[in-house]
C-alpha cells in the first residue's frame, strides 16, 4: 500500500523515500516474472480497496439469509419455503456465510496483501527511524511553510549565528523534534564545507512524528493479531448448552450438556470438572398495566451453588443476564428460561413408567411453551404426551392462549399418542442423542368421542386417564429451568488486546502528523535572520501555525525581515552554489 | 423502579418545542444559504464588471460606475443573509437546549441512560448531532453547514415521534449492563461525525460537479447558493476531516460491543444481523481511508465511498432493526 500513497506538494525536497514508485519496466515476463507481477498486484493498493470492498458485500448475505451457526431451525424452515433457490444456496455455502469458501477466500487475500505490503513498509520505517533527518534543503522559502526573522543584534540570539541556532535547538527539543545540528554533522556527499549540505553549515534538520507510520504498521499487524486470535479461539474453545431444572445439578463433563462443541486443540476428556446446583429462580416481569411494556421481563436472578472442584467447600453465585458465572475460566450464562411441569404418568399395568419435569419450549412473550412428554417404558402401548403449557390461561375465541408470563393460572393441554400394540413406536436408536421433541412413526393419535383429537386439559394438582386403558397422567407441580451456555476460550483476552491495539494504532496514525522542520541562521545587516521552514506528509492546516511557533520560540524579540526573500547572504549563497548539484534528501 | 410519567410527558413536549424550533433554525439557515446565492451571484457580477472596465478604458467612467453600482447593491444586500445566519445559530442553541432538557428529562423518567429503544436511540442520536454540530463550530466556521446537519436532525426526531415512539419504560435485563452506556453513547458520537461528514461529502459533489462544469466554459445549473460555499477541495478537506474522527470511535464501538457480547452471550463475536452491518460499515470507511490515500481514488470516488459508508450506517439503524432476526432484536 505504501507504493500510492499521495503525491506530496512540489517542493524539491520531499519524502521520497517513502514514496518509491517502482521503475516502469516492461521486460517479457516468464513465470517467475508473472509470480512478482501477481504478487505486486496483489499487495497494491487498489487490490487491497477491492478486497476491502468485497468483504463489505460478502458478509452482508449473512444477515440476510438465516445462518446455521446462529439457528439451523430457521435455515431447514427457508430451506422448506424455497425450493428451487434454496438448494442453491445451500451448495454456495449461503447459509454459512462466515466459513464459505469465498468469504474465507476473501479475507485471507486480505491479509496476505496486507501482510505483503506491511512488511516492506516495516522495513523501510525502521531504516528511517534509525536514520538521521535529511539536510536542510538550499533554499528555504521554497517549503509550503516558511518564515524569516531578524533576530536584532543586542538580543541574545542575535548575538551571533551560533547563539540563534542553539536558541532553535533548544525550542525544536522542547517540541519533541529530532534534531541534527548540521554546524556538526558530517558532509552530505559533495558538498563542500560551509555550503548545504557540507561542513559547518549553520543549520539545523529536524523531524517528528515517527508515531504516525508506527502506528499505521501497529494497526495492520494488530489486525493480523485479531485474525490469528479468532483462528485460535475456533481450535481452543469449547462451548455447549445445559438445561438446569430447579433443584437439579450440572457436571461440567461432556455427558451432561444437551449440545457440545469444541475445538481440535480441545481434550474434552479432561474439562474442569466443575459442578453448579440451581437452587433458586427468580423471574420477573413487568405487571404494571400501562403502555406496551405489560408482561415485558424485568428480572432474571438464577442463584447456584457452585462446587469449584470436586472436594471443593460450595459456593453461591448469583447469574443474571449481562452477569455470567466464572469457573476458573470456564463461563456460564443465561440465556433462556422456560417451565418445567412435573408429570407422572401410570401405564396400563399401575406401574409408574415417568415421573419428572418435562422441559417446555416457550413460542411467545407470554410463555405459551411447547411440552412432549415420551414414556417409552409405559405397557403394554408406548405412551407419548405432546401439546403446550400455558401459565396464565385463558380462551381467544376458542384458541388456548396465555395472557401473561407468570404462572397465575397455569394449565396443561395435551394430546395423546399411542404406539399401535407391538409397534416400537418411540423412535431410540441407541446413541444417538435426539431431540426431545421428535416421535417416530408407528404412533398414534388418541381420538375422543366426537372423532377429534382428545384433548385432556391439566391445572396442578389434577390427574387425568388416559384413553383405552392406556394410565394416568397428573401434574404434580410446577418448576422452572434455565438454559445455559457454557463456553470456554482462551483466546478472547488476545483478540480484546489485538484489538485495541488496532484501534491506539489507527488512532495515531490518523492523527500524528509527520513533520520536518529546518532553521537556517544567517548573518545580517543589523542582527541574525533566522528562517524556519517545513514541510510535512498529506494535509496538515496547522503547519504554518507551527512553523510561526518555532520562530517565534527561537527569536521572541525579532522582528520582520526588510527582504523576507532570504537576505544578502543567501542571494550570495546562492549565486556561490549555482554550479552545484542541487541538495536533494537521500532517497 | 417505577417510571415517572409526567417527566416523560414534560419530554415528549420538549422534543415537539426543540423540533419547532429547529424547523425554525432550518429555515433560517435556507434563507441564508439562499442570501449567499445571491450575493456570490453579484460578486460574480462585480467581478465581471471589474473585468470589463479595463478593456473598454476609453468608457471607463461608466465601467466604474457599473461596477461601483453592483459592489452598493451588494453591500445593501449582504446584511440581511448575515442577520440570518445569526438567527439560525440563536435558534440552533435554544432548539438544542430544549432538546438536550428532553432527552434528560426522559433519563430521569425512567432513571437509566435514555437509549433503550428506537424512540429513545434516535432522539438522543439527533441531540448529539447537533451537540458535534456545535462543537465542531468552536474551531472551524462551518455554519454553512447548518441546514445539511439540522436538516437530518428534523427528520430523525420526525421519525422518531411517529414511526419510532415508545412509552416510557424499563429496560429488559439483557439491556442492563454499563456497557448499554459506553457502547451506545459511543456510536452516538461516531454516528454523529458520519451523518456531518456525509453532508459536506454531498457538498463536495455538487460542488465539483459545479467546478467542472464551469472549467468545461458551462454555466452550472441551479444550487446558485453553492459558489459561497468553499471549495471542493475544501469541503473534501472538511469531510475527510469529520471522518477520521468518526473511524476510530466506530472502531471503539466495535469493540465495546464485542466485550458486552462476550459478557451477555459468551461470544465477543456472534455475526448476528447488527454485527455484521457494524463490521460492514467500519470496512466501507475503511476502504473510503485506503482510496483517499491512493492517487487515482482520492476526491470524488473516495467520496462515494463514504456515502456508501453511510448508506450502510443508515440500513443498519433503520432496515436491521426492523427486519433482521437476531441478538439485537430488543433494539426495537
Amino acid at each position: 500500500m505504501a507504493s500510492e500513497t499521495r503525491g506530496e506538494p512540489a517542493t524539491g525536497v520531499n519524502f521520497t523515500e517513502y514514496d518509491a514508485e517502482p521503475p516502469i519496466t516492461q521486460p517479457a515476463l516468464g513465470p517467475l516474472g508473472w509470480l512478482r507481477w501477481a504478487w505486486r498486484q496483489l499487495t497494491s493498493m487498489r487490490s487491497a480497496l477491492l478486497l476491502l470492498f468485497l468483504l463489505a458485500i460478502a458478509a452482508v448475505p449473512g444477515s440476510i439469509v438465516p445462518q446455521n451457526r446462529e439457528d439451523p431451525g430457521r435455515v431447514s424452515d427457508y430451506l422448506d419455503a424455497h425450493p428451487t433457490l434454496g438448494p442453491w444456496l445451500e451448495r454456495l455455502g449461503f447459509f454459512d456465510v462466515y466459513t464459505s469458501v469465498w468469504f474465507s477466500a476473501i479475507y485471507l487475500l486480505l491479509f496476505v496483501s496486507l501482510v505483503g505490503c506491511v512488511i516492506p513498509r516495516a522495513r523501510v520505517h525502521l531504516r528511517a527511524i534509525r536514520q538521521a533527518p535529511p539536510r536542510a534543503p538550499r533554499r528555504l522559502e521554497r517549503l509550503p511553510e516558511h518564515v524569516s526573522l531578524l533576530a536584532p543584534a543586542g538580543t541574545p540570539a542575535g548575538a551571533s549565528t551560533d547563539a540563534a541556532l542553539d536558541a532553535a535547538l533548544a525550542a525544536l527539543r522542547r517540541r519533541r523534534y529530532r534534531v541534527v545540528d548540521n554546524r556538526t554533522a558530517p558532509p552530505a556527499a559533495g558538498a563542500s564545507a560551509g555550503r548545504p549540505g557540507g561542513w559547518g553549515e549553520r543549520s539545523i534538520s529536524a523531524e517528528k512524528g515517527y508515531t504516525a507510520e508506527t502506528g499505521n504498521l501497529a494497526f495492520h499487524l494488530a489486525l493480523l493479531g485479531v485474525l490469528v486470535s479468532l483462528a485460535w479461539g475456533s481450535l481452543a474453545s469449547y462451548s455447549g448448552q445445559a438445561v438446569i431444572v430447579q433443584g437439579s445439578t450440572f457436571v461440567n463433563s461432556v455427558i451432561d450438556y444437551d449440545s457440545f462443541g469444541a475445538g481440535r486443540l480441545v481434550d474434552t476428556g479432561t474439562l474442569p470438572p466443575f459442578s453448579a446446583t440451581l437452587k433458586d429462580f427468580v423471574v420477573e416481569f413487568e405487571t404494571a398495566d400501562q403502555g406496551n411494556q405489560f408482561g415485558a421481563p424485568r428480572e432474571f436472578e438464577a442463584t447456584f451453588e457452585v462446587v469449584d472442584r470436586p472436594g471443593a467447600a460450595p459456593r453461591t453465585a448469583v447469574v443474571s443476564p449481562n452477569h455470567p458465572l466464572d469457573v476458573q475460566g470456564t463461563r456460564m450464562f443465561l440465556v433462556g428460561n422456560g417451565y418445567a411441569p412435573v408429570l407422572t404418568v401410570r401405564d396400563g399395568a399401575g406401574n409408574v413408567a415417568f415421573r419428572g419435569p418435562v422441559i417446555t419450549r416457550p413460542q411467545d412473550g407470554n410463555y405459551k411453551s411447547l411440552a412432549v412428554a415420551k414414556v417409552p417404558n409405559a405397557v403394554p402401548r408406548q405412551i407419548a404426551l405432546v401439546g403446550v403449557f400455558l401459565p396464565t390461561y385463558d380462551l381467544q375465541d376458542g384458541i388456548p392462549v396465555s395472557q401473561f408470563p407468570q404462572p397465575l393460572d397455569p394449565r396443561l393441554m395435551v394430546n395423546v399418542l399411542l404406539a399401535d400394540p407391538g409397534v416400537d413406536g418411540l423412535d431410540f436408536r441407541s446413541g444417538t442423542p435426539q431431540s426431545v421433541m421428535r416421535l417416530g412413526p408407528g404412533m398414534t393419535m388418541a381420538l375422543g368421542d366426537d372423532g377429534q383429537p382428545l384433548k385432556i386439559l391439566l391445572a396442578p394438582g389434577t390427574s387425568a386417564p388416559l384413553p383405552d386403558g392406556a394410565g394416568t397422567v397428573s401434574f404434580d407441580g410446577l418448576t422452572r429451568y434455565a438454559a445455559m451456555d457454557i463456553r470456554r476460550d482462551p483466546s478472547k483476552g488476545w483478540a480484546l488486546g489485538t484489538a485495541l491495539l488496532a484501534l491506539v494504532g489507527v488512532t495515531a496514525s490518523l492523527f500524528v502528523r509527520r513533520r520536518r522542520v529546518f532553521v537556517r541562521a544567517v548573518d545580517g545587516a543589523d542582527g541574525v535572520v533566522v528562517t524556519v521552514a517545513g514541510l510535512t506528509r498529506g494535509d496538515d492546516a496547522a503547519l504554518g501555525a507551527e512553523v510561526a511557533a518555532i520562530a517565534a520560540a527561537t527569536v521572541p524579540e525579532g522582528g520582520p525581515v526588510a527582504d523576507p526573500g532570504g537576505g544578502p547572504a543567501t542571494d550570495q549563497s546562492t549565486q556561490q552554489t549555482n554550479g552545484q548539484t542541487r541538495t536533494e534528501e537521500q532517497s | 423502579m417505577a417510571i415517572e410519567q409526567e417527566l416523560a410527558q414534560a419530554s415528549n413536549w420538549l422534543v415537539y418545542s426543540a423540533m419547532a424550533v429547529y424547523t425554525g433554525a432550518f429555515g433560517a439557515f435556507v434563507a441564508d444559504l439562499a442570501g449567499r446565492g445571491a450575493r456570490a451571484g453579484l460578486d460574480t457580477a462585480r467581478d465581471q464588471a471589474r473585468e470589463l472596465a479595463p478593456v473598454g478604458s476609453a468608457s471607463s467612467v461608466g465601467g466604474s460606475a457599473a461596477g461601483s453600482d453592483v459592489v452598493l447593491v451588494a453591500a445593501g444586500e449582504s446584511d440581511r443573509p448575515e442577520r440570518a445566519l445569526g438567527i439560525a445559530m440563536s435558534l440552533t442553541w435554544l432548539a438544542f437546549v430544549l432538546h438536550v432538557a428532553a432527552v434528560v428529562l426522559r433519563g430521569l423518567s425512567v432513571h437509566r441512560a435514555p437509549w433503550g429503544n428506537m424512540f429513545e436511540f434516535a432522539t438522543t442520536g439527533a441531540v448529539v448531532v447537533t451537540a458535534v454540530f456545535l462543537a465542531v463550530l468552536r474551531r472551524h466556521d462551518v455554519r454553512y453547514l447548518g441546514g445539511f446537519v439540522i436538516g437530518p436532525v428534523l427528520l430523525t426526531l420526525g421519525l422518531a415521534v411517529t414511526v419510532f415512539y415508545t412509552e416510557a419504560a424499563q429496560l429488559v435485563p439483557a439491556l442492563r449492563s454499563v456497557w448499554l452506556l459506553i457502547h451506545v453513547s459511543v456510536a452516538f458520537i461516531a454516528s454523529a461525525l458520519f451523518t456531518i461528514g456525509f453532508s459536506t461529502s454531498v457538498l463536495q459533489l455538487l460542488q465539483e460537479r459545479r467546478e467542472l462544469a464551469r472549467a468545461a466554459g458551462r454555466t452550472p445549473g441551479r444550487g446558485r447558493f453553492m459558489d459561497a460555499l468553499p471549495s471542493s477541495v475544501d469541503l473534501e478537506r472538511t469531510s475527510y476531516r469529520l471522518h477520521i474522527a468518526a473511524f476510530p470511535l466506530w472502531g471503539f464501538t466495535l469493540i465495546a460491543g464485542a466485550i458486552w457480547a462476550e459478557a451477555a452471550w459468551g461470544r465477543y463475536w456472534n455475526w448476528d444481523p447488527k454485527e455484521v452491518w457494524s463490521f460492514v460499515i467500519w470496512v466501507a470507511y475503511a476502504a473510503y481511508l485506503h482510496a483517499r490515500a491512493t492517487r487515482g481514488w482520492d476526491g470524488r470516488r473516495a467520496a462515494y465511498l463514504a456515502m456508501f459508508g453511510y448508506a450502510c450506517l443508515l440500513a443498519n439503524f433503520l432496515v436491521v432493526n426492523f427486519f433482521a432476526v437476531g441478538k439485537h432484536s430488543y433494539a426495537m
